[in-house]
């Protein structure tokens, strides 16, 4: 893949190729599963649109759909291209593995496709985040361990005789995905696409949120941390404000967070303790998440000013303040008192979007518009006031997502604890659905919001690959490198 | 069992003194300093390495070589979008 370079230089090229492929994928895939996010916001608000082509369309079909969409194709393709360019760039070596690096692309594309079949034909193991069935889950395992490969082959070969701080975030979520994704899936086949889990009853339950809370701590925390070490002080242009605090982080995380899945479980029939294990462990991992966006932002001290004409750096630290305020709420919510009113509501969903859009989006967003430029010899982004525009529909299509479920979770929360003097509930179940729906109708603005500014995007990014000019129609084409 | 837990918190917070230690004892600060700016050392490589992906992709020049590229990515673009 790595080997045929044209120009002559100490070091062979980069594999810019795959890092271009899965970028411009993770664009395509972003819209994908945004839309389908709106179109279910739209169900909930408009029943009728269940019906659009029933029993295909029908929400509890595409729900799993948007969610594997959103995180394992437009997530996980983003994923995909940063860990490569990182690691690439920071060893100072071509990616090591040959056939297995096109086999990951290809392969991740095959996934996403028979997800995006089987799911609304109803195949699902009924496991949140693990809805695939075994075939589906078997290619993922070689995909993975092909990942895996690649990834520690290159820093094996690396040039550079220390281990940036970055890969180490990326190598411990791909481990950490390895070993989840494996065993949560573990089950006997009895048909195609149908299969019984290994585990049942409580222990099941424990596995599936050790995996899915840990799907959100290593797949949707630390491998985009590992892009904020990296994509942070490149837009910044200056180094991470304190590497040392960055080792710190990196270990404090990881031991921290494979403790607090049990959170999902609270008041049921696990064992009271590993309930409050879980609550303990969730608590004290503010401490290490707060650490870890106080080193991203403060890498901007003494460059502040360049958030003002920068709209790229302003997506990658708004997308921190974003990630500060959900490592916030969900330690909070964890606390089984405060789970006594949201388990269940509106306020998880909110608090979901709140890491997904605020956080894990608009940090990838803002590395991919660092990204395409670089990838494809442009100066910038064709239109930078695009980027502006993307981001402000972003920002405001996530504040009106949250602070509609925040309403929302919080009203259904206090309206089905309510009681009367004799005992009886205040109000009815259907009560609280028909009190949930202007919040149901701002969430899917906002989404449309968000919605919006990927398409900008995909835009602005066909054409800064297509055209040699920017949108100002000055060149901007990067001259040929200076080489020996 | 509750040795072993009493066992399990004081090697944790071992642990983690012994990380903060590591990381932030002044001998090893000059060190960290120059790790940090590990991203900053390559940009003429990258610059080489994307020029390099354009050649690979049309075997022409680099001038045809953005036309050749941009008949591409937008081919990919669509394939997703039908695959859905």
């Amino acid at each position: 893949m790595t080997t045929s370079v044209v120009r002559t230089g100490p070091v062979p090229a980069y594999d810019y190729k795959i890092v271009r492929q899965f970028t411009i994928m993770s664009v395509v895939w972003g819209i994908v599963g945004m839309g389908v996010g709106v179109l279910i916001a739209a169900q909930l608000a408009w029943p009728a649109l269940n019906d659009l082509f029933q029993p295909f369309t029908h929400f509890g079909r595409l729900r799993p759909l948007h969610t594997n969409a959103v995180i394992f194709a437009f997530g996980g393709s983003v994923l995909f291209a940063t860990s490569y360019y990182v690691v690439q760039r920071t060893c100072q070596t071509p990616l090591w593995g040959g056939w297995l690096v096109p086999f990951t692309f290809w392969g991740w594309q095959v996934v996403i496709v028979g997800a995006a079949i089987t799911l609304p034909m109803g195949l699902t193991s009924a496991k949140e985040y693990a809805e695939l069935q075994w075939p589906l889950d078997i290619l993922i395992a070689l995909i993975w361990v092909a990942y895996a490969l690649v990834f520690f082959g290159t820093i094996a070969k690396r040039r550079t005789s220390h281990i940036y701080v970055a890969n180490w975030f990326f190598g411990a979520y791909i481990i950490t995905i390895a070993v989840l994704h494996i065993i949560n899936n573990l089950a006997i086949p009895y048909a195609p696409f149908m299969a019984y889990s290994m585990f049942s009853g409580t222990t099941d339950a424990m596995i599936q949120w050790w995996y899915g809370h840990n799907a959100v701590g290593f797949f949707l925390t630390a491998a985009f941390l590992g892009i904020m070490y990296y994509f942070v002080p490149k837009q910044a242009g200056r180094p991470v404000y304190s590497y040392q605090l960055s080792i710190v982080h990196f270990w404090a995380l990881i031991s921290i967070y494979v403790w607090a899945g049990g959170h999902h479980l609270h008041y049921s029939a696990l064992p009271d303790w590993t309930q409050s294990l879980a609550m303990i462990m969730s608590v004290i991992l503010l401490a290490p998440s707060w650490g870890g966006m106080i080193n991203g932002i403060m890498t901007l001290s003494g460059a502040w000013h360049k958030l003002r004409t920068d709209p790229t750096l302003r997506f990658l630290v708004v997308s921190l303040s974003f990630y500060g305020m959900s490592t916030f709420e969900g330690p909070m919510m964890s606390i089984k008192t405060v789970n006594a009113l949201s388990h269940n509501t509106d306020w998880t969903v909110g608090h979901v979007h709140s890491g997904a859009l605020g956080w894990v989006a608009m940090i990838s967003i803002g590395a991919l518009y660092h990204l395409v430029p670089v990838l494809f010899g442009r100066k910038q982004m064709y239109s930078v006031k695009l980027i502006n525009a993307h981001f402000w529909l972003a920002t405001v299509g996530t504040v009106l997502y949250i602070a509609a479920m925040w309403v929302n979770g919080i009203t259904q929360g206090l309206m089905w604890r309510a009681f009367n003097a004799d005992g009886t509930l205040t109000y009815s179940f259907v009560e609280s659905v028909i009190a949930s729906y202007p919040g149901y109708v701002v969430r899917f603005i906002g989404g449309g919001f968000f919605l919006l500014g990927m398409l900008l995007m995909a835009y602005n990014v066909f054409r800064t690959v297509t055209d040699k000019e920017n949108a100002a129609r000055e060149d901007n084409i990067v001259p040929h490198a200076q080489t020996a | 069992m509750d040795i072993l837990r009493q066992i399990a918190v004081v090697l944790g917070a071992v642990a983690f003194l012994a990380v903060c230690w590591w990381a932030f004892s002044p001998k090893r600060r000059k060190r960290f300093e120059e790790d940090a700016k590990l991203p900053f050392a390559d940009e003429e490589l990258s610059q080489r390495s994307a020029e390099a992906a354009d050649d690979k992709d049309t075997e022409e020049n680099s001038a045809a070589v953005n036309r050749g590229d941009a008949g591409s990515a937008p081919a990919d673009k669509n394939k997703g979008q039908d695959e859905k």
